[in-house]
């Protein structure tokens, strides 16, 4: 009897720690459970579709299977999908990668059978690692239609390999509401945004602005400097993109093996402006994600918050948002470099998309035809612009097909005004190792664990160990 | 019934077998050839021998960092999970009212997801630190008490139910005896009880350190590693160098066969350890 008790008990222990087992890896499933289920949407409306025109499809063969990277646009993509199968009858199947997980999601499903045969890379970086799986798209209507050439992505063999499909651009976005609140005060240190040209007034004018938050109704001048591990990219890709673009420029080259981090003062005073002149102490900053600083800036909260256009829809979508679509506006991001008063903001991509060169040639040739259709055909652009909300960089787009939401307006106003736009070095960043990295010790720094020129040191040993690794 | 046994062999262990090798051996074998290769995805690898053991245990690579946290908190999760789940164990089998009622209760939070628990204990943990300006993220020791406290929560109603288990199949007799011999009730503990319920220990002891050690959802959920990786166990550390680092995949597959065998080596010995403590009844 107790033998059979224990037995009994030992093979419950047993199957639990193979249900324990499964648990773990739950997470790792996740990703592409969450994926499979948006994609059903589409396979679903492209049935009818495919039923009907059976014998077109089935002539070309080919197929399209897009793995989106942005999941705030999974539905819009869904909806493009079913209307490109029910104008051509080629089935477009478009999968999109929870937030932060698109490599792995790729990683899985390109050693697949039916392995995407559209996806996106993020420059350099990204190609290196992806660069068996991408096509030269040199010969290919997108790269000829592509307006400046040197956006693309392009291989040591001079192949193209990764074209950019929009065009993105951050800057400090502020509330125009409460800068001229301020600028009517007595004794504001500005009169105007205009009057705001380098740190040094930026500097002046928050904490002139900080100093009277009670007057203005704010609870500080910049949103809270998100460091929730996972939501820093803010401040280890973005902001981090500054003193790197400077550093190049000086030394006159496009990527560094080592860098000095020569502009780290820079980088220090710009940071502890955020962090100490903010809603909120910089030791509670470990907490706070993205999304509880765009609520910030939406409910009124804080005057400025460092973020990129794509941030509109994010504000617009906060319950309770006062901050009306003429007062969101962009400046550009002061660290005090030389000339800085001509500096425009950051505009570049990290978006491009690549075709896989490991897919059957008819599929291949689908995939081209459909992006070809996004570029070119009236409907297909309608959808980029409008519905995606897209800067597409391609010379088919007209003057007047550009997204119109604020921040894209202030974007355009940008890039048209003479100013010098703040080009995406980012992409050269080692790896996602060196910005955790990075993102941890700005962490530590503002906890007080670390002082700054053990920061400054982290940059720059983890970046040569991981240009080292990745060669 | 030999016989029959043998005829029907081929029926009943097949299918299993077959589920086997396909959810475990063949994964298995290729994963073990995959931590020898550079690769991206599992269908390019280039044989590449030692260099990703060598690399696995480089500095910058944090494992053995990794591997010294996760060993601190296994010995503390186990040591604290076992005691707190056999002390309500002994108290909910001692017909008070409400029993059942209260084994539910502690057994719920094991019914929950690790990483709903993660996010959950990390808000909560949160609000009491802020009082104090600080958050969970700025210092190891919180993320460390954290991942306790939170692995103690989840695990003990569990434990304790085997505890339970083995309590109730404690003869009468043997306690009335211990009784009328006059031993107190601590006595009765150490020198019946306890002994009797060897087999349960074995058990909790094994789920508990195993689990302890391959932890991976509360750890991501919770701190995700943070302050800069000093809170990163085993687990998350091999999934990080896997999907963190381009070309490191073969490193991450390295790591994942080393932290196999440890966790192999530990659990067996384990076994063998409390199993030689076991009482024949």
């Amino acid at each position: 009897m107790k033998k059979k008790v224990i037995s009994a008990l030992l093979s419950v222990a047993m199957i639990s720690s193979l249900l324990i087992g499964c648990g773990g890896s739950d997470t790792t499933a996740e990703a592409p459970a969450e994926t499979a289920e948006t994609s059903t949407e589409t396979e679903k409306a492209e049935e009818p579709a495919k039923e009907a025109e059976t014998t077109e499809a089935s002539a070309e063969g080919g197929s399209v299977y897009y793995l989106n990277f942005k999941p705030e646009v999974d539905e819009q993509w869904q909806e493009i999908a079913a209307a490109y199968t029910a104008e051509t009858g080629v089935p477009v199947k478009v999968v999109t990668a929870a937030s932060g997980t698109y490599e792995e999601v790729l990683k899985s499903e390109i050693a697949g059978s039916d392995a995407p045969t559209l996806f996106q890379i993020n420059g350099p970086v990204g190609y290196n690692s992806w660069k068996d799986y991408c096509m030269d798209l040199t010969d290919t209507e997108l790269y000829k239609n592509l307006a400046d050439k040197s956006l693309a992505v392009t291989g040591d063999d001079g192949g193209v390999y990764g074209v950019p499909y929009t065009v993105e651009s951050y800057g400090i976005i502020y509330n125009d509401e409460i800068m001229q609140k301020y600028f009517a005060m007595d004794g504001a240190v500005a009169k105007s945004v205009d009057e705001i040209n380098s740190f040094d007034t930026l500097k002046a004018v928050v904490e002139d602005m900080q100093a009277k938050k009670d007057e203005l109704g704010i609870d500080g001048v910049f949103a809270c400097t998100s460091l929730l591990p996972g939501e820093d990219w803010r401040w280890q890709t973005h902001l981090a993109n500054i003193p790197v673009y400077y550093e190049y420029k000086d030394k006159g080259v496009t990527d560094l093996d080592e860098l000095e981090f020569t502009y780290s003062e820079n980088f220090k005073n710009i940071f502890d402006l955020y962090i100490n002149n903010s809603t909120c102490a910089p030791t509670l900053l470990g907490s706070k994600a993205v999304t509880d600083s765009m609520a910030e800036f939406a409910l009124g909260q804080c005057a400025m918050v460092q973020n990129g256009n794509w941030g509109w829809g994010q504000i617009a979508g906060v319950d309770g948002n006062v901050v009306t679509e003429e007062n969101v506006k962009f400046m550009p991001i002061y660290i005090g470099a030389d000339g800085e008063a001509n500096q425009g903001l950051c505009t570049g991509t990290e978006n491009f998309w690549c075709v896989n060169s490991a897919t059957s040639e008819a599929n291949q040739k689908a995939t081209l035809d459909f992006v070809n259709w996004l570029i070119s055909s009236d409907a297909g652009k309608d959808y980029m612009v409008n519905t995606l909300g897209n800067a597409a960089p391609f010379s088919t787009f007209g003057d007047d097909e550009k997204p119109q939401d604020p921040l894209a307006k202030e974007m355009f106003r940008y890039m048209e005004n003479g100013k010098t736009s703040v080009s995406w070095n980012f992409t050269t960043f080692p790896s996602q190792d060196f910005k955790d990295d990075f993102g941890a010790a700005l962490l530590e720094y503002c906890n007080g664990n670390m002082t700054w020129d053990e920061v400054a040191d982290t940059v720059v040993t983890r970046w040569a160990e991981e240009k080292a690794a990745t060669k | 019934m030999e016989k029959a046994l043998k005829k029907y062999f081929v029926i009943f262990t097949v299918p299993t077998l077959i589920a086997f090798a396909f959810a475990f051996i063949i994964p298995f074998i290729q994963g073990l050839y995959l931590s020898f290769c550079e690769f991206t995805t599992v269908g390019n690898a280039k044989w590449v021998g030692f260099e990703n053991y060598k690399l696995a245990f480089t500095e910058g690579q944090g494992f053995t960092r990794a591997l010294g946290f996760t060993a601190a908190f296994t010995v503390i999760s186990v040591i604290t999970i076992n005691i707190f789940a056999f002390a309500i164990a002994l108290m909910l089998t001692r017909k008070i009212k409400g029993t059942n009622l209260f084994r539910t209760v502690f057994f719920m939070p094991n019914l929950i997801g690790g990483i709903v628990l993660g996010y959950t204990w990390q808000q909560m943990i949160n609000a009491i630190l802020y009082q104090f300006e600080t958050t969970i993220v700025s210092d190891a020791k919180y993320g460390f008490w954290g991942l306790i406290i939170l692995m103690n929560w989840q695990m003990v109603g569990y434990m304790m139910i085997i505890y339970i288990a083995g309590l109730q199949n404690i003869p009468t007799d043997l306690i009335e005896a211990a009784k009328i011999d006059g031993a107190t009730s601590w006595q009765t503990l150490i020198k019946v009880k306890i002994p009797m319920v060897m087999s349960s220990i074995t058990i909790c002891m094994f789920l508990t350190l195993s689990n302890s050690f391959k932890l991976f959802d509360q750890n991501k959920a919770l701190t995700n590693g943070a302050p800069r990786n000093k809170t990163q166990m085993l687990a998350l550390n091999i999934y990080d160098t896997f999907y963190g680092k381009t070309g490191y995949e073969g490193v991450g597959q390295a790591k994942a066969v080393i932290f196999f065998i440890i966790v192999a080596v530990i659990a067996l010995a384990q076994l063998s350890f409390t199993r030689s403590k076991e009482v024949e009844q």
